[in-house]
């Protein structure tokens, strides 16, 4: 694929995040119906013109409820893999270009948490953190960020003994700034591309905390626990799973794309 | 004639494996001021490892370096950026040598910057420097990846001359360029060395280019300085059986 083409295609699928996180931030006001209003004279009415993705058992509009999921999903998605890429890098740098002992203890603390089945010390940190959103991304964060470490470290690995960061030594710069002006911006590439991919799995992630009853609590409009209120429906009334199922499906898809064209324009080597 | 650097008995030793390597092995010698002092000797003998210990990019085991007359292996933080600012280097791989996120002006500019040179004042300077070189003052807007082996290294060659240092440690230099911009080089660093006054401390295995460039040349061997010597005399009539080797491999 020529350049031109692949800047094309991450501006494609760019648009398509940026349209996916003006909606998120403006959900408020795209809603057709407010979201936690409860009608239970209209319970788990089929999808019609009147509620275009049906009613939950509460009779509240289906729609206005994934609209006003996304933003709770995709901005505590979004949040979680900043944190996680910000301190996973901070850590790898530190070990990869400060080596030595810090090395050693860091990356073996990393190790610790890599040794762990991630799902599963997830749920055992979000349950002991009693639930709530922002303890689901904190026990998220809590497995995730050895993976950007790992991947920092060996960045740095590769370039730090690059004859232009001895060249910066000579020219008098410190530590702390040949590692922001010189380290930071030649591996952001491997690491932006794994942040942009990881996006699609940490929505899945927090969908699946919540799910499990360890991530928004009710009445928080949130995909992954409004499809496991409705998991008991899904015979009789599939529009209640449906809808948060397939918005997850669909801003994973986004997310996973576009994670593709920024690595096809940021790394030469795919 | 004073000593403008002083390197004793300097150690050095590699572990890989857990199996050691002397990469140096207590050498000792001196740089006068404004001399161009040659280093030869094969891959592997401790040349590149000296250089990087005198400009503390590598920690040495024992041994001192004395720069007018003061201890520098000490110096860290303030002082080492001090010790920059008598001593540059110039790289062997010219394009490595700069950041490729970066123009060749940025990386000239830089070091004037560090030591809190206004961007007015470095730009200007810069432009001096690319005048100096020979280098058209567009080169500045250049990436590494947009600029040839030998622009890349006159643009080096500019960047150590900015803070006006008294020493250039040229590691292997020329060795990546073809034929015709080595002599090129080589006759930039010697203009700039009667000009500034520089002391040149040529680094390379090129015994032609030390015999043509140099006052005074060493031979290293397994770490060690084996021979030492005015260039002609060392290498038409040489004393150690090494520096015999070296050069039957060369004629």
């Amino acid at each position: 694929m020529n350049e031109r083409k692949k800047k094309k295609k991450m501006f494609f699928f760019g648009a398509l995040v940026a349209l996916l996180l003006l909606a998120a931030a403006f959900a408020p006001a795209l809603t057709p119906y407010d979201p936690y209003e409860q009608d239970l004279s209209s319970a788990l009415l089929p999808p019609s013109p009147s509620h275009l993705l049906g009613t939950d058992r509460y009779g509240r509009d289906m729609l206005s409820r994934v609209i006003m999921g996304s933003q709770t999903t995709v901005y505590a998605a979004l949040l979680l893999v900043a944190a996680i890429t910000v301190a996973g890098s901070m850590v790898g740098i530190c070990c990869g270009y400060l080596g030595g002992r810090l090395d050693t203890v860091l990356m073996r603390i990393s190790d610790i948490f890599l040794a762990f089945p991630g799902m599963v010390f997830a749920i055992a940190v979000a349950s002991v953190m009693s639930g709530g959103i922002m303890n689901a991304v904190i026990a998220l964060a809590c497995i995730s960020w050895p993976k950007y470490a790992r991947i920092a470290r060996s960045q740095v690995l590769s370039i730090k003994n690059m004859p232009y960061i001895a060249a910066a030594r000579l020219s008098g710069l410190g530590t702390g700034r040949i590692i922001w002006r010189h380290i930071v911006p030649n591996i952001a590439g491997p690491v932006v591309v794994t942040a942009v991919l990881d996006i699609g799995t940490m929505i899945m992630e927090i969908a699946g905390l919540s799910f499990l009853g360890l991530g928004a609590t009710p009445p928080t409009a949130e995909w992954g626990s409004m499809m496991s209120n409705g998991r008991s429906m899904l015979q009789t009334s599939p529009w209640v799973v449906l809808s948060p199922g397939c918005a997850i499906f669909l801003t994973v898809v986004i997310f996973n794309l576009a994670g593709d064209a920024v690595r096809d324009v940021l790394d030469p080597k795919k | 004639m004073d000593k403008l650097l002083r390197v004793q008995g300097l150690e050095k030793t590699f572990y890989k494996n857990k199996i050691p390597f002397k990469a140096v092995d207590g050498i000792s010698f001196d740089v006068k001021p404004g001399e161009c002092l040659g280093i030869v000797g094969e891959s592997g003998c401790g040349k590149s490892t000296t250089a990087k210990i005198i400009t503390h990019l590598v920690a040495p085991d024992a041994g001192s370096v004395l720069l007018n007359g003061a201890e520098t292996l000490s110096w860290k933080g303030k002082k080492e950026r001090e010790l920059y600012r008598h001593i540059q280097m110039v790289f062997q791989t010219p394009r490595e040598s700069f950041d490729p996120r970066r123009t060749l002006g940025d990386g000239i500019m830089e070091g004037m910057r560090s030591q809190g040179v206004g961007r007015a004042k470095a730009r200007e300077r810069m432009y001096e420097l690319l005048d100096q070189v020979e280098l058209e003052r567009t080169f500045a807007g250049r990436y590494p990846h947009e600029a040839s082996g030998g622009q890349c290294q006159r643009a080096a060659i500019a960047r150590a001359l900015a803070p006006g240092p008294q020493l250039v440690i040229c590691d292997e230099a020329t060795s990546a360029l073809d034929v015709t911009v080595q002599g090129q080089i080589m006759r930039l660093l010697k203009k700039m060395q009667s000009q500034q006054g520089l002391a040149l401390l040529l680094i390379s295995h090129d015994l032609a280019l030390v015999q043509n460039y140099c006052d005074r040349m060493l031979v290293m061997y397994q770490g060690r300085v084996v021979e030492e010597g005015i260039p002609d005399q060392v290498i038409r009539h040489p004393q150690e059986a090494y520096t015999q080797m070296l050069v039957d491999a060369v004629l």
